[in-house]
């Protein structure tokens, strides 16, 4: 039989694998990668009944458009997504996130855009045909490791199917509630007493944006100058997603799936676990603000998270 | 001894084992690296999900499903750590390149040192360096010391991309780019030798902390001819 596979008629601007990322490899210089939102990332492999830890296709801002080749698949979209299917008979359907599909051979999937967030997933009944890496599917696109050979999505790609044959197709919703929230908690960093009192205090009042350098990496903040009374550098050691750097020109740094796995500027805070989904998916121009919590409490949120990711799992059964 | 255990965010401990670098200190750092790292492995600590050893600090970060922050500081505090570090760790050889194409920065390294090319590049031959530690990208090798009268500061801006086995110094440390990325060290040639290779799973980075590298030259022929 032949192979079942998506054709690419557009890649989009940032197409790649992702799953939960690839673990205990820091210390050779390789980060977790793996999606930028971890729930959407789950959900959407739940609402076609995968495995939670299956592949699924990340993109960002403008989607791929693909046709389907030698197949008939159950798919699902999850984040704040605008598209639309293109039936073989050239019938089009607006697309809605958070339920599944049937897509037949020949039918096009085109993934216009996101709307206010940054990255959207697309998850398929059985999952891709993939190798992994390290335990992981994830492409990281730095170190040039795992799915696509480490790349991005272009044109000249193929996604193979694993499970092509879709018999009975059951349809599957969830009723989610994006996290859309200006306001980022994070726990005190290990650099704080580097900066002076009017700083942290305007780090924790005034509001930032979020500029254009905005990536997998990591994304870059303008607002009041965060000012430095110790030293702009310390001996570089190792960072972890969440952390805030501060440069020497002032301007707060989140670091984010695909970051240096060692840094050297001072360190001002750290987002929390539960708030990284949200982090991820912010878009420049958006303005936000830092609260502090400590570590308890952000333990407890966390604990929260969990318990709310867990539920929307289960309402898709 | 580790100094102090603070937490790095929610889901990473940060050993502080000091704010000097020297070799001492870093080989406290490998010696509990190596017994986490082990009893991660063996399943004896549960929820560690990445170590990342530096010169003078080990952060521990593990999944905050399985356990929490006052948990990992409590096995940290009771570990017995045992001297893994060896000290006949690999001995390793690396050809650089030091042609005009490659040596990026080598007009800067003169007037900011006041030396001339060759005695720079004797310098910085002579010496064998430690391997610190192995990161920022996947491989990168950081090295010391270097000479104190080769030392220099990073770039005033730094490069959108250096080029894949550029040789950089600044301050007391050597590195080597495993791949194109940014970056501000001062450039003074390029390996053909491949750094990170991740078809071989088990060791993927050819220079490990702990590990002895030491450079010799070689010409622009046998760079276009290396072959491994």
């Amino acid at each position: 039989m032949n192979k079942s596979y998506f054709e690419i008629l557009r890649p989009g601007v940032n197409t790649t694998i992702q799953d939960k990322g690839r673990y205990n490899l820091y210390h050779i210089g390789i980060s977790v990668s793996g999606a930028i939102d971890q729930r959407n990332y789950k959900l959407a492999n739940r609402l076609v009944g995968n495995n939670l830890d299956e592949a699924v296709i990340e993109f960002a801002y403008q989607g791929p458009h693909l046709r389907l080749k030698n197949a008939n698949i159950n798919f699902a979209i999850t984040g704040d997504i605008f598209f639309k299917i293109i039936r073989k008979n050239s019938k089009i359907e607006d697309g809605e996130c958070y339920r599944n599909y049937l897509l037949e051979e020949g039918d096009q999937l085109d993934i216009i855009s996101t709307k206010k967030s940054a990255y959207g997933y697309l998850s398929v009944s059985g999952g891709l045909e993939l190798k992994k890496l390290w335990k992981s599917y994830s492409t990281n696109t730095k170190a040039k490791i795992g799915s696509n050979n480490g790349n991005k999505f272009s044109s000249d790609d193929k996604i193979f199917i694993t499970n092509s044959d879709v018999k009975n197709f059951l349809e599957k919703k969830i009723d989610y509630k994006a996290l859309i929230d200006n306001t980022i908690r994070v726990i005190k960093g290990t650099n704080f007493d580097y900066f002076s009192k009017q700083a942290t205090k305007n780090f924790f009042n005034e509001e930032f944006q979020v500029t254009n350098l905005a990536d997998r990496m990591g994304i870059r903040l303008k607002g009041h100058e965060i000012e430095n009374i110790k030293n702009t550098n310390i001996k570089s050691e190792g960072l972890v997603k969440g952390v805030i750097q501060v440069p020497a020109d002032g301007n707060p740094i989140i670091m984010l799936s695909d970051h240096g796995t060692i840094g050297g500027y001072p360190k001002i805070a750290n987002v929390i676990s539960a708030d990284l989904d949200v982090v991820g998916q912010l878009t420049p121009g958006t303005n936000i603000y830092f609260k502090e919590v400590s570590l308890e409490e952000a333990e407890n949120i966390f604990k929260a998270y969990n318990e709310d990711t867990k539920k929307y799992l289960n309402e898709s059964n | 001894m580790i100094k102090n255990i603070l937490n790095l965010g929610d889901a990473a401990a940060y050993c502080d084992f000091g704010s000097e670098v020297n070799e001492t200190i870093n080989n406290n750092v490998i010696n509990y690296f190596n017994q986490i790292k082990e009893l991660t492995k063996n399943e004896k600590i549960q929820g560690i999900t990445n170590l990342t050893p530096s010169y003078n600090k080990l952060i521990i970060s593990y999944d905050l499903t399985v356990t929490n922050f006052k948990k990992i500081k409590g096995i940290i505090e009771n570990l017995e750590v045992k001297e893994t570090f060896k000290k006949d760790n690999k001995e390793i050889k690396i050809p650089v390149c030091c042609t005009e194409d490659f040596s990026l920065d080598f007009d800067r390294l003169t007037k900011k040192l006041k030396l001339n090319k060759d005695k720079i590049l004797q310098l910085y031959l002579d010496k064998e360096y430690f391997c610190y530690m192995t990161g920022f990208i996947a491989g990168m090798p950081f090295l010391g010391d270097t000479d104190k009268n080769i030392r220099c500061e990073r770039l005033e801006t730094p490069r959108v991309r250096v080029p894949k086995g550029s040789i950089g110094i600044t301050e007391q440390f050597a590195n080597i780019y495993t791949f194109e990325s940014p970056g501000g060290w001062n450039i003074i040639g390029n390996t053909p030798k491949k750094i990170f290779d991740n078809n071989n799973l088990n060791q993927p980075a050819l220079i490990n902390p702990g590990d002895k590298v030491k450079f010799y030259q070689i010409t622009k022929e046998e760079y276009l001819n290396w072959n491994e």
